[in-house]
């Protein structure tokens, strides 16, 4: 090196600067964290308490502050504000309820297929489970639009069955109220005509994901599980085969190896994938701007569209950040939870199979796992999740 | 799942891989005379194991690829023919009308070269600025560094979706909303792009730089050529996951800004979507589209694909 010849000139000890250049070479990611994060979610923060209406600075003197009036209009106040947080809470609920299982279990079965030493194609399965994650949000809903149409290839297959598909992306009703209807409910007993939390009554709570809803649930899972997939097959990798060929001496069933063998080996994965999956579906954001919020009678909206919604089309920015930091809370009160969980356990994982790798990927992340997911290293991973 | 073979199939990798090869090259019709001849100790309930594995994984891989074929298909057949017959992979008759009219009538192109320019800015500036910052929470010692990568670690669990009313504030309140800087500068590092940098700078001995530093390199000439070009593996992934990352944004570019010169790919897309354009005939249009869009990654992804998979794997291991 050319540097060496200078050496000797400089002096001093081989730290000397390090100090400065470390600083130095932190700045631009310290300075853009916190001049595109920390500052805006500390003006959003005040937006939340005002009366802002999106004229001018939002720290202009007219700015009055309105305490918790935002808030309150969204949750306590009954009010159409109230009816939609809680009707888009109500949408989200039921997304997770079905996304986070669903996905987890098909992530598993694929994984577990795909990690089976007799395969052949093991890289061809692995690309084309992997290749819906890699793919744009925008792209996906294009052609998951074209395949649920009323007269799309989904209900072509289905006709082929004798079954008449659904409108699917722009039928507003219930999945459960459809079964309901099926049996003869039409209308909600009297017991669940009273308006439950959130000025949503609990005949609504209890509708379930609308058909539109459902596609989306579809949406998600077809883009997530080959994510997951990865995620379970680096762990079944590192059971390694010995296990498996002592459960086989045992004289054990595949099923029986499966739940008994398999799966309490991957209940650190497990648990990763499903909290990754809780946090991620609460985000969902992508697909419902795409395909408009307002479609299948609002019943496709979630609390982080409204939030959007809120601010850029009704221009009621405080509502709208109020929303948002309503669902920050949340989110971030899942991700101590699963950090905290994963921190817990630590200590007593010293197993010598499982690997030590869940437990730090958790307590750091949750996001470098999910900035690999689909939407990849932006600023809305997990927003299609 | 498998209820009918009491053997699962992997319990014998050595014996049963050349079966599979066998079969698979011949048909898809096992072969009992054969095998049984060559390998008496297969039973023929791993076999059938085997085969329901595959009929399993051939049927679900349909389900996850059919998609992709038919909206290729779909847009190369008239407006009439996607609608009507949304299933056929080969068109009756075979237009490129849809291509032409995404050249045509619609800014596609502009769209295009705006997602190119950001892509390629965004990208090289997380490789460069998120291995800086890497490099020196791993390396350098300085007052502060633990407070610092502490707060990067708090700073991943922030979830993208509420930024997004704050990052629009402050575009509009330092003057860029609407502009090529308020849609880059912000996406320029990421917290988790320092991280993975950091994980990878902590596990490279540092005696080579230390030979280096004893000569007398500085700091940033150390970095950059000493122990940047051992960050290989690294920054290529580092550069995947933010070329992606940035090509699929669509979030920031809707908050940062409206003029229509200013769509990318996502926001423009998405705009022909829920735009005025009518939906139903236009799946052609809106298929090519799609199509196109995904072209560069699709491309980067069969590249890198090994890299890819073993990235996801690699947060895993933490």
């Amino acid at each position: 090196m050319s540097a060496s010849a200078q050496g000797p000139r400089r002096g001093g000890g081989i730290r000397r600067g390090e100090a400065r250049a470390g600083w130095l070479f932190v700045t631009p990611a310290v300075g853009l964290v916190v001049v595109f994060l920390v500052i805006p979610i500390v003006l959003a923060f005040w937006v939340s308490f005002s009366d802002w209406n999106g004229f001018q600075s939002p720290l202009n003197p007219r700015v009055n502050f309105v305490g918790l009036e935002n808030y309150a209009a969204i949750t306590v106040d009954p009010g159409l504000d109230q009816q939609n947080f809680g009707t888009s809470v109500r949408n989200n609920l039921w997304y997770v309820v079905f996304v986070v299982p669903l996905q987890t279990i098909i992530a598993l079965l694929l994984a577990v297929q795909v990690n089976r030493a007799v395969l052949r194609g093991r890289g061809f399965f692995r690309t084309a489970f992997y290749f819906p994650s890699v793919t744009s949000t925008v792209a996906i809903v294009i052609v998951f639009q074209f395949l649920f149409t009323a007269s799309g290839a989904v209900n072509a297959v289905l006709a082929f069955f004798g079954i008449s598909g659904p409108n699917w992306l722009n039928d507003p009703n219930g999945i459960f109220h459809n079964i309901a209807a099926g049996v003869g409910i039409t209308s909600p007993p009297p017991a669940l005509e009273a308006a439950g939390p959130l000025g949503v009554t609990w005949w609504d709570w209890l509708a379930g994901p609308s058909v539109a809803m459902s596609s989306l649930i579809v949406l998600a899972i077809f883009t997530t599980s080959g994510t997951f997939m990865l995620l379970f097959l680096a762990a079944l990798q590192s059971i390694g085969a010995e296990i498996d060929e002592a459960a086989l001496m045992d004289g054990s069933g595949p099923i029986r190896k499966f739940f008994s063998i398999t799966l309490p080996m991957l209940r650190p994965t497990l648990f990763t994938v499903l909290t990754l999956g809780l946090i991620g579906s609460w985000q969902v954001f992508d697909q419902i701007y795409v395909l408009g919020g307002a479609t299948a009678g609002g019943t496709i909206s979630t609390p982080a569209f409204l939030a959007y919604n809120t601010s850029f089309d009704e221009l009621k920015w405080g509502q709208g950040a109020a929303i948002a930091f309503i669902l920050f809370v949340f989110i971030i009160l899942l991700t101590l939870l699963q950090r905290w969980i994963l921190k817990e356990r630590e200590p007593g994982r010293r197993r010598r199979i499982s690997r030590e790798p869940d437990a730090a990927a958790g307590s750091v992340g949750a996001d470098p796992a999910d900035r690999a997911l689909p939407s990849g290293a932006g600023t809305h991973e997990g927003s299609r999740s | 799942m498998t209820t009918k073979t009491p053997v699962d199939a992997p319990s014998e990798p050595r014996d049963a891989a050349p079966v599979a090869t066998r079969a698979d090259a011949a048909s898809a019709i096992p072969k009992p005379t054969k095998t049984a001849k060559r390998r008496r100790s297969i039973p023929l309930r791993v076999r059938s194991g085997m085969w329901l594995s595959y009929l399993i994984l051939v049927g679900l891989a349909l389900v996850y690829i059919y998609p992709f074929i038919v909206s290729v298909s779909a847009s190369f057949k008239t407006d009439a023919e996607a609608t009507q017959n949304p299933l056929a992979i080969v068109p009756e008759t075979i237009t490129f009308a849809a291509y032409e009219r995404l050249f045509g009538d619609v800014p596609f192109g502009l769209w295009a070269g705006n997602t190119i320019l950001i892509s390629v800015i965004v990208t090289l500036g997380r490789v460069f600025f998120d291995s800086l910052a890497g490099y020196a929470l791993s390396r350098l010692k300085f007052r502060g560094r633990t407070i610092v990568f502490v707060g990067f670690i708090a700073v991943l669990s922030v979830p993208g979706v509420v930024l997004l009313i704050p990052r629009f504030l402050i575009l509009q309140q330092l003057g860029l909303y609407d502009t090529y800087a308020g849609m880059i500068i912000p996406l320029l590092s990421t917290a988790a792009g320092v991280f993975i940098m950091k994980q990878f700078f902590d596990s490279i001995p540092d005696s080579v730089e230390e030979a280096a530093r004893i000569d007398g390199a500085g700091s940033f000439r150390t970095f950059w050529t000493i122990v940047l070009p051992m960050a290989r593996p690294a920054l290529v992934t580092l550069f995947i996951l933010s070329f992606q990352g940035s090509w699929n944004e669509l979030g920031h570019f809707i908050v940062s800004r409206q003029s229509p010169e200013l769509n990318t790919l996502t926001t423009g897309v998405a705009s022909l979507v829920s735009g005025q354009l009518g939906q139903g005939n236009q799946f052609p249009l809106q298929l090519a589209a799609a199509v196109l869009m995904t072209i560069p990654v699709a491309i980067l992804f069969f590249v890198f694909q090994r890299r890819i998979m073993n990235t996801t794997a690699g947060a895993e291991k933490g």
